[in-house]
């Protein structure tokens, strides 16, 4: 995997981004864990919160502007969440705050000139960083104008304990300090020479003097760098309400300009890129999605005695009503995505890591080949991203580095190499033409389930369509494109290439939605179109009508996801049959039947998981055009229709009802539809399959053979071989033989005994491992 | 089909080639370039090895997914 695309992908997926209310603080104060902290009553880890990205927490609790709640999503549906009163609220019934411990690490010295809001701040925020501090204040106290506002909005002990913080801090702050140009301990010259730094945080009036020769602005402030505060003298930083003003006072913007300033003399003091790396300073636009749709509408808890803000169960009420913002939109309706426990980033992360491991157990490589692919995910997500690119990626260099769990698409690509055989595959003109104008591909999953239909869409292409229809059975290697072997895939391609040039390059009609998306993505040569619109019911004189108060669900498979000529088409045959159909979700937004990716082979559970999550879906009968997911559907008792079913329904038979026919069926009724369309189509005979042995199998043991993905055929080359060699086990109490056979890295058990001129299979078991 | 549970040393079973009882004998369990020793029935004759089913699917599965992880 290219570390440059791990990081676009991990960058695409947005659910660790800040929500609204943190991108919108200048302090990035992580407000929904404080709202979350007070909804359980959690005002000490609310304080600390806040504490976490605010240097002086108590005063800012009660005095912030607080421009978090306009960007509040939660006012979609009601009001914004009163962040203000929370944070309050953890000011009140939290404090103290966690004692800040004092930090004097570093030889360098900073002086700040101004002890308000600002000036303190930066001074906390350097003396954390391990500086000596001094703070130079003109008037007789620290923060004299909070002093000034009133008493109920901000206490007197409020203000005296974050003060203490200072103290604790061990920064030497001088009062009564006017600093000026003049010459003496408080002159700015004296000042610049002592320190290595300066930082000057004056308050809202210009400064009447030229301070230090810095640059002024054409209104005689001090000129600032907005994004590091730095000024013309590279040693003097300077911001604060006097960088705002004639600007309305913002505390907020106030205290973070200190942080600001702290944080660029410290990279300043220590040789660092003053300007690297910031670009997430301050407030920004937030990129966090947040689904607000449905949610129910709800006003802000009103306190009682509004003066001194919420009580304890008012602002647990309050914090209750936090949505809280987060995206997760494919995980809500991904089984996948759900079930590993975390979201796209993490994944990639895990998955790339997974891939970088040199010793040790590459954990993740069932999640990785547990991606049904189905492209849901980027359906949903408002960056588009795609988990089936990534997991793909990683799948095809799993192979390509040899990496790649041998056992996990061994079956499904054996089963494709069947589809390629000489026993499935098939391209002929229709008979009594020497070209064909159009070529029938039916795909080899619908040839496996309902064969019949495929005979009957054949002869019924034929009739209706000019200029010859000839055949196609062949598998497009879309089981190989999904379990990341590029090699094998491009085998596929070529190989239906050739067939389709062998028939003069026709369009090709498919009833296969896999097919017509590999065709369409990678054989793009190949003019492809679905089957549904040639099935008109006017041309087809067997379409029975369907009892008008049937309704259906209708479910789309994953493949051909969004592509309106296969997803529209489909429903315009239903129409034209007189199905009414209702929708499952909205258009594009269809889940996988767990076939999809190789899910089925690399996860049985979770597929079982994600065909389960969609039969409930509905209580009505399910109608699709992909014979895979009507089997999965079938498979997992859910009452499901082949498209094809109500086009050739002959009002006998109740095709909902139809079992899944399960992987040993599907081969042989490829085998056999070749054998019967050679013969009824084009009247040769070729041999029919007569089974070497002839075997009882019972439908328990059947079940316990498709969970083992162990074919019938297995079975019976297995046994076939023991009686040939007499290489068997026997049971002389039982009367029963045990019989292996290795094929294909496989060594199948079977344990079976004669029975008239057939055998009964009683048991079969595989293993990978080779025993000598 | 499974080996008795007592640890005898002869088995019931027969191999169906040499028509002589299965003893319990070291055999070696190999994927993927890893080796285990393993006692298991076996044929003192030809050597046909019997792999019971509680085995193939316990413990010799989970072997082999750690295998493939590696």
């Amino acid at each position: 995997m290219d570390r440059e695309q791990v990081r676009r992908w991990e960058g695409q997926c947005i659910q660790e981004q800040a929500p609204a209310c943190t991108a919108a603080c200048p302090l990035h104060v992580d407000a929904r864990k404080l709202v979350e902290c007070v909804s359980h009553e959690d005002f000490k880890g609310g304080l600390a919160t806040f504490a976490n990205a605010v240097p002086l927490p108590l005063i800012l609790a009660h005095i912030c502007d607080h421009p978090c709640q306009s960007q509040c999503r939660r006012s979609d549906a009601g009001d914004a969440i009163e962040i203000s009163a929370l944070e309050r609220a953890c000011a009140q019934f939290g404090a103290p705050a966690t004692a800040v411990q004092p930090h004097t690490s570093k030889t360098q010295k900073v002086a700040v000139v101004g002890g308000g809001l600002s000036g303190v701040s930066a001074a906390i925020g350097l003396s954390r960083r391990g500086y000596a501090v001094n703070l130079f204040e003109a008037r007789p106290r620290l923060l004299d104008r909070m002093r000034s506002l009133d008493e109920r909005v901000l206490p007197t002990h409020v203000i005296d304990a974050d003060l203490d913080i200072l103290k604790c801090m061990g920064v030497a702050a001088h009062c009564e300090a006017l600093i000026s140009r003049h010459a003496g301990p408080f002159g700015l010259d004296a000042i610049a020479q002592e320190y290595d730094a300066v930082y000057l945080a004056p308050g809202p009036e210009a400064l009447g003097e030229d301070a230090l020769g810095l640059k002024r602005t054409a209104q005689g402030r001090i000129q600032i760098d907005p994004l590091t505060l730095a000024t013309s003298d590279a040693r003097v930083f300077a911001g604060g309400a006097q960088r705002y003003a004639p600007a309305p006072y913002s505390p907020i913007a106030s205290i973070a300009d200190g942080n600001y300033a702290a944080a660029s003399i410290d990279r300043f003091l220590q040789g660092a890129s003053l300007a690297a790396n910031r670009d997430n300073q301050g407030a920004h636009p937030c990129r966090l999605f947040v689904n607000t749709k449905g949610l129910a509408i709800s006003p802000a808890v009103r306190s009682t005695a509004s003066a001194s803000g919420y009580t304890k169960e008012e602002a647990q009420l309050e914090a209750q009503r936090c949505i809280p913002c987060q995206c997760l939109e494919c995980v809500k309706v991904c089984t996948y995505l759900e079930e590993y426990g975390s979201y796209p980033k993490r994944y990639v992360r895990q998955i790339y890591n997974n891939e970088c491991i040199v010793m040790g157990a590459h954990k993740a490589n069932r999640m990785v080949n547990s991606c049904a692919l189905c492209g849901l995910c980027t359906a949903v997500c408002p960056e588009d991203f795609s988990m089936a690119d990534v997991c793909l990626d990683a799948r095809q260099s799993m192979v390509r580095t040899g990496k790649m769990p041998p056992s996990a698409h061994d079956f499904a690509l054996r089963d494709m190499a069947f589809s390629q055989s000489e026993a499935f595959t098939l391209a002929r003109h229709q008979p009594g033409f020497e070209s064909s104008k159009t070529a029938f591909l039916p795909g080899c999953q619908l040839s496996s389930s309902s064969p019949g239909h495929v005979s009957s869409c054949y002869e019924h292409l034929r009739s209706t369509l000019p200029g010859g229809v000839g055949l196609i059975l062949d598998c497009c290697g879309a089981p190989a494109h999904w379990a990341g072997n590029e090699e094998k895939f491009k085998q596929a391609l070529r190989k239906l290439d050739s067939a389709w040039s062998s028939l003069g390059r026709p369009r090709l009609i498919t009833a296969c939605s896999s097919c017509f998306k590999t065709l369409k993505d990678h054989l793009p040569q190949i003019p492809v179109e679905p089957l549904w619109p040639h099935l008109s019911p006017a041309f087809l004189a067997k379409a029975q009508p369907e009892p008008a108060s049937r309704t259906l669900a209708i479910h789309d498979p994953c493949s051909t996801r969004g592509i309106r000529e296969v997803e529209g088409s489909a429903r315009d045959l239903l129409k034209e049959l007189g199905i009414k159909a209702v929708e499952l979700n909205e258009p594009g937004l269809t889940t996988c039947c767990g076939y999809g990716g190789l899910q089925l082979f690399a996860n049985p559970e979770l597929a079982d998981k994600t065909v389960t999550r969609r039969s409930q879906q509905s209580d009505a009968d399910f109608v699709t055009y992909c014979a895979m997911c009507r089997d999965r559907f079938a498979h997992q008792g859910k009452r499901a229709l082949h498209i094809l079913d109500l086009v050739f329904a002959d009002g006998t038979a109740d095709p909902a009802a139809r079992p899944d026919p399960g992987f040993s069926q599907r081969q042989e009724e490829r085998a056999r539809l070749k054998i019967r369309l050679l013969r009824e189509v084009w009247g040769e005979q070729e041999d029919s399959m007569q089974p070497s042995v002839n075997l009882h199998i019972s439908e328990e043991l059947k079940a316990l053979l498709e969970k083992r993905m162990i074919l019938v055929e297995d079975v019976r080359r297995t046994i076939e071989y023991a009686e040939r060699t007499a290489d068997k086990i026997e049971n002389p109490i039982t009367g029963r033989s045990l019989a292996s056979f290795c094929s294909a890295c496989v060594t199948y058990w079977v344990e079976y005994s004669a029975h008239e001129s057939a055998f009964m299979v009683h048991n079969a078991y595989s293993h990978r491992m080779e025993v000598r | 089909m499974s080996p008795a549970t007592g640890q005898t040393p002869e088995s019931p079973l027969l191999c169906g080639k040499c028509k002589v009882p299965l003893v319990l004998g070291k055999v070696t369990a190999a994927y993927l370039g890893s080796e285990f020793p393993l006692e298991l029935w076996k044929c003192p004759g030809c050597g046909k090895i019997l792999v019971p089913e509680s085995l193939a699917t316990g413990k010799m599965l989970q072997v082999e997914q750690a295998l493939e992880d590696k």
